[in-house]
This record gives structure tokens, C-alpha cells and sequence, in this order.
């Protein structure tokens, strides 16, 4: 692992801003600007940009079932309508999740997938793999990708591009010209507030980022902001509650498996549906403001029953909140569980998700 | 009144046989946003270097140690609802406890400002 970090086109940027910047997923990332919690705040009431260029995009093209890309991921690619886009798996034979992405429908023969930065590597040749035909390429290098998500996103969008992003419905895109090159606008993110993914060419990310913080609505936001943002409204973290040991069973994510139609991984999703699971996710608040954290242990009578996948302090709730994985009797809501790590103990109660229900993510 | 520092960034400010304690400007700042700020109980004896209370951030969890050994004899409630004041002001507004000196000379073990300053420079 000691390849050399990637830098997004936005980096020297984020560095002038004076960002705080860390490795995540091999890139060189800007964690926080002015902070985590001022952040976050801004974006769940005015709007945030995020630099996302890491994520990775391919483009297929070709017959979806001639080329076997239909059954490649857990839901079906040919039934995604024009201008719309899924959420889903790419599983390995043991219906572990290789990753977790979503597929643009652009044209009759033709999806973009986007995946997450760490995992796009082994993404693309599992999916080469799989593949028989058609043409399947890597555009992650050429491809740039900004998230401006909040309640005023949209306003911030339609006063600069025109009222065509208006009327853009949730999971739904449009391809348009904006700064002389075409971009798909898609009303997608990870906040759980009304907001945008642009896709643009690389060459032309860095003057779209000087034009939308121009607007004093928007503020750049970090990835620490970004994972608080995600956690409140229960949304999984590829690597850390989801990974290829887990499966979309155990991960209370089966909504995004179609069993009606077949792709790599579901005999064993089948026989595991069967047998039970040993393992289930859950979500939980602690009573008060301490943090749970990755790998803190998870105990119930003094045992351990398991552990912490992600946990923060929420803001909008005023206390700690997280995911982890436990046996199977103790997922049910309201079930006490206590968050245990070295010195430090707390009390915490099985909930539902999300844990922040305020987001403006359907306005 | 005298402040002094450990390596682990603490402050004790020293005023007749009581020294207020609190967490530096630059710990507090390593930190970023504070989010809890788990305090000693009154009456409580705690040792030089031993565990004081704790405190967390967005990014992370980690112990206070005390800069002397003494009784807990005050503590900053206030931080429990609002542990953010740490950020605004570490070195004043949030101390967060005040021990009983048991030993002095256990200040010969602290760094005074100017040192602690140094100290930062090499970090």
C-alpha cells in the first residue's frame, strides 16, 4: 500500500483554503475546511460543495443481456427508465459486497456506474469479468464530480444554469451544457438533504468550483462532514459497515436485491436467507454525547455480542448515534446494548433509521 | 499565579495551594470540535499523570491526565452541556477542574510556558 496519493483537480484549491487534507480511499482528500460541525450545519441549512472527483465512473455500452451486464449487479440494469438511476450491489459468489454504486441510465445501450474511489480498481475487472461483449471503459481519470447538497442547492442551481434542474425528481438526471460542455445534473447524494451530483468533464470541475462558491448560499464541506451527514440519516459507509465479508442480508439492505432476476452472488444469498443469519445490523443512540467509534466493542449481559461499524456524535440529535453488527435475537428495536471500549462504557438503545428524519433530501 | 504544562497538554494554573486545570489551546484545536467532555467527580484523589477525565471530538476520543496529584474540590459543569467553550477558549473559560495541590514540588515535572512553547515547535 504504499502507492502514491491521487490528487483531484480541486487539491491545490482545497490547500489555498487551507483545508485539513488525509488519505481516504488512495486520494488525498480535504477532511475539514472552517470544521466538521460548522459544516455540517451549513449544509443541512444552507448549501455545501464537496469535492468528490476520487469516486469512479465507467461507461458501458452495448446489448445488456447479450453482454451479460443485466446479471452483473443485484438489481436489473434494463428496467432502469431513461434519465434514471439505481442504487445497488456487485457481489462476489459468497454474496459478499464487492461494492456499492449506482447506474445511470443515459441512453438505450448505454449506463454509466459509479462506484466508490478505494473499492474502482477491483470493481471494474470484476465487471470486466463478467462481461462478453459490449464496450466497457474506465472514465474516472476524465471524469470530474461535485456534490452541492443542502436546501438551497437547488435555488443556488436553477439561478445559475436555468429552471431545467428544477424539475429534476429524486434519483432522476438530466444532461445538459453547463460552462460549454455537457454534464449530467443528477438529483443524488449522501446527506440526506436536497442536493445534486454534477458529472463534468475533469478539464472544466475546477471553474465550476470557483462559480458555485462564488454563491454566498455555498461553502465547500469536507468528507468529515460529509460522513456525519451520511451517518444521521443511516446511510452505509463502503469499508466500513459494508464490505465483501458482509452480505446485503445481514446489512438490512435486501430492498436493494431483486431475487426475480439472477446475478453473481445470489445462490448464496438464497441459502443464507435459508440458514439465517448469524449476524444483523443495527442502529442505535447512546444516552448522551459520547461518540461510539469504529471497532468498539458492542456488549449485551456482559458479553460481546458484536461491534461498532460507525459512529459519530450527531449534531441534530445532541447525542451519539451508530451502526454495528450484532447476533441476530438483539437487532429488535428498543433492545439496551452497551458500547463498550477500554475505560470507557456507555448505554445504548437499538433504533430505526435514520436517525435524523428533518432532512429536506424529498422537498 | 503560574502556568504550567505536560507533554500531553494539559495546563495547571497554580494560584495559592489550588491549581485550575484545562486542556491547551493547541490540543484543543488538534482536536477540532469538541463534542464531550467527560469531567472528575468532586472529592475525587487523582495522581500526577494518572487519568483526570476524558474528552471527545468528531474525530476523536482521549484521556485528560493530571498535572498534579490533589483532590478535585471544583469542576466546570458547564461543559458538560456546552463542551464546544473548550475550543473558544481552552486556557480560560474551559478549565474543567480544580484540584487541591497534595506536592508542589511535582511542579519541577511540568513545563512553564516558554518551554511548553519550545516544546510545540518540535512537534
Amino acid at each position: 500500500m504504499s502507492e502514491q496519493l491521487q490528487a483531484t483537480p480541486i487539491c491545490g484549491r482545497h490547500r489555498a483554503l487551507n483545508a485539513l487534507m488525509a488519505p481516504f480511499g488512495g486520494w488525498d482528500m480535504p477532511i475539514q475546511y472552517e470544521g466538521i460541525i460548522a459544516e455540517h450545519s451549513w449544509c443541512r441549512t444552507k448549501a455545501s460543495l464537496f469535492d468528490i472527483c476520487h469516486m469512479g465512473e465507467f461507461l458501458f455500452q452495448g446489448d445488456f443481456e447479450a453482454s451479460g451486464l443485466e446479471d452483473v449487479f443485484t438489481f436489473s440494469v434494463k428496467t432502469i427508465p431513461l434519465g434514471r438511476s439505481r442504487y445497488g450491489f456487485l457481489l462476489n459468489e459468497g454474496g459478499g459486497i464487492i461494492d456499492d454504486l449506482i447506474i445511470f441510465r443515459l441512453a438505450e445501450d448505454k449506463v454509466m456506474i459509479v462506484v466508490n474511489a478505494a473499492t474502482a480498481p477491483k470493481d471494474f475487472a470484476a465487471i470486466k469479468e463478467r462481461l462478453r461483449g459490449g464496450v466497457f471503459t474506465d472514465i474516472t481519470a476524465d471524469t470530474g464530480k461535485l456534490d452541492i447538497q443542502g436546501p438551497l442547492s437547488r435555488d443556488v442551481l436553477t439561478g445559475l444554469f436555468g429552471e431545467d434542474i428544477a424539475t429534476i425528481p429524486y434519483f432522476k438526471f438530466v444532461t445538459m451544457t453547463i460552462l460549454g460542455v455537457e454534464a449530467i445534473v443528477s438529483r443524488t447524494g449522501y446527506t440526506g438533504e436536497l442536493g445534486y451530483e454534477i458529472f463534468l468533464p475533469a478539464a472544466k470541475v475546477c471553474e465550476l468550483w470557483d462559480l458555485l462558491l462564488k454563491d454566498e448560499r455555498v461553502k465547500p464541506a469536507g468528507l468529515g462532514a460529509r460522513d456525519v451527514l451520511r451517518l444521521e440519516v443511516g446511510y452505509s459507509l463502503y469499508g466500513s459497515d459494508i464490505d465483501e465479508a458482509t452480505t446485503p442480508l445481514e446489512a438490512g439492505l435486501e430492498g436493494f436485491v431483486n431475487f426475480n432476476k439472477s446475478f453473481v452472488g445470489k445462490e448464496a444469498l438464497l441459502r443464507a436467507k435459508e440458514q439465517g443469519s448469524v449476524r444483523q445490523k443495527v442502529a442505535f443512540e447512546v444516552a448522551g454525547r459520547r461518540s461510539p467509534r469504529h471497532h468498539y466493542e458492542i456488549c449485551s449481559g456482559g458479553d460481546v455480542v458484536g461491534s461498532v461499524t460507525s459512529g459519530v456524535f450527531s449534531p441534530m440529535l445532541g447525542r451519539g448515534i451508530g451502526i454495528g453488527f450484532v447476533t441476530p435475537e438483539l437487532a429488535s428495536v428498543g433492545t439496551p446494548l452497551v458500547i463498550s471500549h477500554e475505560r470507557v462504557s456507555m448505554e445504548a438503545t437499538v433504533c430505526e433509521l435514520p436517525f435524523y428524519r428533518g432532512g429536506s433530501v424529498r422537498a | 499565579m503560574s502556568i504550567y504544562f505536560t507533554k500531553e497538554h494539559e495546563w495547571v494554573n497554580v494560584d495559592g495551594g489550588v491549581g485550575t486545570v484545562g486542556i491547551s489551546d493547541h490540543a484543543a484545536h488538534e482536536l477540532g470540535d469538541i463534542t464531550f467532555v467527560e469531567l472528575p467527580k468532586i472529592g475525587a484523589v487523582v495522581k500526577q499523570f494518572g487519568v483526570l477525565g476524558s474528552i471527545e471530538s468528531v474525530k476523536a476520543a482521549s484521556d485528560i491526565f493530571a498535572p498534579v496529584s490533589g483532590k478535585v474540590v471544583k469542576v466546570n459543569d458547564a461543559l458538560e452541556i456546552s463542551p464546544e467553550v473548550v475550543n473558544e477558549s481552552a486556557e480560560a473559560d474551559g478549565w474543567m477542574a480544580c484540584v487541591e495541590i497534595a506536592d508542589v514540588s511535582e511542579l519541577q515535572n511540568l513545563m512553564t510556558q516558554d518551554q511548553y512553547n519550545d516544546y510545540l515547535k518540535t512537534l
